[in-house]
């Protein structure tokens, strides 16, 4: 993988997992050169798993291989590992390209008029600047589903809230730390939320299971309460988006 | 969700009784946590009482336990644990810690109140048949898969088990005390991944110091109470976590990841339980001291080898009671 810059670090999690994590996201940069390199190792490892590897967990700036230390041992992975990334990168899937309807602020959205706010737009300039961001999915987490997504403009950059909620709703879709987010199910969270999309990212009963993956592109489009209550019934009955590429 | 005739009903569930088998493998990339057993050790041995295969479903029983009632001709149960177990109406002696006992239809079994530890778990021979979702009959609470419909155990619910594939033979007990409790022995851990986020005198304080289970604790996490462990910055670009892990809020108070966890956070982790311990955080009670000392890697893999060695010697301490 001759695109590293710098050789990653390797950081144990006791003796189950190792973390390879790639240079310039301590300095808090999100970068998606940095991501393709965590999505080519993953891709090598994926090709030619070493011994005693159970499963690998992409995040922006690093990559989780956690193993079976009854198989291996921590000083032959990272020999294993050292090996893969001295070969020539294997590309990783090119992500698709989709489009999700969003309704923002009311009920869907109870964050967006305090965004604005600490922001410094209108509740229309945030809508208009979500809307118009190419948005790249970074790694799924925290809940089933869950993308974080790159690719937030700038205008829109604020800390998480002082006070999580206990139960955010399914399908909301919120913005903190440099990025945006969609809850695919009920669950704690402290993102600040925009609005709603009625496209489930997570349902185990449909094929697939996970509409998003990392390195897919996403755009949100405004749409209002009526576009929404239609939205809900074709979803109900099994309908789905399909990505543009 | 569930698949053939019922041989258990549920009459009352308990404070929080779920399915539980070895956990969904391979998933975390998609932001589905391992789930399964929460002290995988318990699940084990009560699998090799009931002569099931490891990761078999079982229930696990929070606390205190279910009231069920044999709805088929006769089942075997077993016991991974320790807990006031009767059989209701009759002048027998309770269930025995760590055995397991052949049922008829119509006998009621009460699982009260489990002495030692917080968890025990009760497998039946053959295995519950719960049809697996996403790979695994685990109950996931939040994100509501798995188990009985994603939910814990109510009343009126019917288990179906895998009658066809109990092995014959007598009813057995081990012949050895394994732990429940989570003794007062350190936790285990390996410093980092983030510790270079920490200062020595934070690094010192979590190795030096006794932390308190908090009442907020589930199987996500072991809230943990005592001295603050400050980091240099309190948000990480989020990256994925382990069964524990022991991330670090903003408040400077720890967390010890458990297998419900989110698959990634964005708090620092200052330390990692190993391996051979991470059972004993699922025995902790709210309220229990804690305390951590630190190995090294190699130390971690030793002791690992050591601990499925002894495991594995589980199969020769098996008596016919």
């Amino acid at each position: 993988m001759a695109v590293a810059a710098r050789p990653p670090r390797y950081l144990p999690a006791a003796d189950t997992a190792l973390v390879v994590e790639f240079p310039d996201i301590a300095s808090g940069s999100v970068l998606d050169d940095v991501l393709d390199e965590v999505l080519c190792l993953d891709a090598a490892i994926a090709r030619r798993p070493p011994p005693g590897v159970l499963e690998t967990v992409p995040a922006i700036g690093s990559l989780l291989v956690e193993y079976d230390p009854l198989q291996t041992s921590q000083a032959q992975l990272r020999a294993a590992l050292d090996a893969l990334l001295d070969q020539p990168a294997v590309a990783p899937r090119a992500g698709s390209m989709w489009r999700l309807p969003v309704h923002y602020g009311g009920d869907d959205g109870l964050d967006l008029g305090e965004v604005a706010e600490r922001c410094g737009l209108t509740v229309a300039e945030v809508i208009d600047l979500h809307t118009h961001a190419v948005f790249r999915v970074g790694m799924l987490g925290n809940l089933p589903g869950l993308p974080y997504l790159t690719g937030l403009p700038d205008a829109l950059r604020l800390p998480r809230r002082d006070d999580p909620r206990a139960a955010v709703p399914t399908g909301s879709v919120a913005v903190a730390a440099g990025m945006s987010c969609v809850y695919p199910v009920t669950g704690p969270g402290g993102w600040h939320v925009l609005g709603r999309t009625p496209i489930p990212l997570f349902d185990p009963a449909s094929d697939p299971v996970f509409l998003l993956l990392p390195a897919d592109r996403v755009r949100f489009d405004a749409v209002d309460r009526t576009r929404m209550a239609e939205l809900d019934v074709a979803v109900a009955s099994g309908w789905r988006p399909e990505p543009e590429r | 969700m569930t698949a053939g005739a019922p041989a258990l009903r549920v009459l009352t569930a308990g404070l929080l009784t779920t399915v539980q088998d070895g956990g969904r493998r391979g998933l975390q990339r998609y932001g589905v946590p391992p789930s399964g057993a929460a002290d995988t050790e318990g699940l084990w041995l009560a699998n090799l009482l009931a002569g099931n295969p490891p990761d078999a479903a079982v229930l696990e029983v929070t606390g205190r336990g279910p009231r069920l009632e044999v709805a088929c001709t006769s089942v075997r149960v077993a016991l991974g644990g320790d807990a006031d177990a009767v059989i209701e109406a009759e002048a027998g002696p309770p269930l025995p810690a760590w055995s397991a006992q052949t049922l008829r239809r119509g006998q009621r079994l009460r699982v009260g109140t489990v002495r030692s530890g917080l968890r025990c778990y009760l497998a039946v021979s053959g295995g519950l048949a719960i049809d697996p979702v996403l790979g695994s009959s685990s109950t996931y609470l939040r994100g509501g898969i798995g188990g009985m419909s994603g939910r814990a155990l109510r009343a009126g619910d019917e288990l179906p088990v895998r009658l066809d594939e109990a092995p014959p033979g007598p009813d057995l007990r081990l012949d050895a005390v394994p732990a429940t409790a989570s003794s007062g022995e350190p936790l285990r851990v390996v410093l980092g991944p983030q510790d270079g986020l920490f200062s020595p005198a934070a690094l010192a304080s979590l190795l030096a110091s006794a932390y308190t289970v908090s009442p907020r604790s589930d199987r996500v996490g072991l809230r943990l109470v005592g001295p603050p462990l400050p980091a240099t910055t309190t948000e990480i670009a989020s990256d994925a976590c382990v069964t524990g892990s022991i991330q670090v809020t903003g408040s400077g108070q720890p967390i010890a990841l458990l297998c419900d966890r989110g698959t990634t956070g964005g708090y620092p982790k200052i330390a990692t339980v190993i391996s051979v311990d991470v059972p004993r955080l699922g025995r902790l009670r709210p309220g229990q001291p804690v305390r951590f000392s630190s190995v090294d890697v190699a130390q971690a893999e030793h002791l690992r080898r050591a601990r499925a060695r002894f495991l594995n010697a589980m199969h020769e301490r098996l008596r016919p009671r």
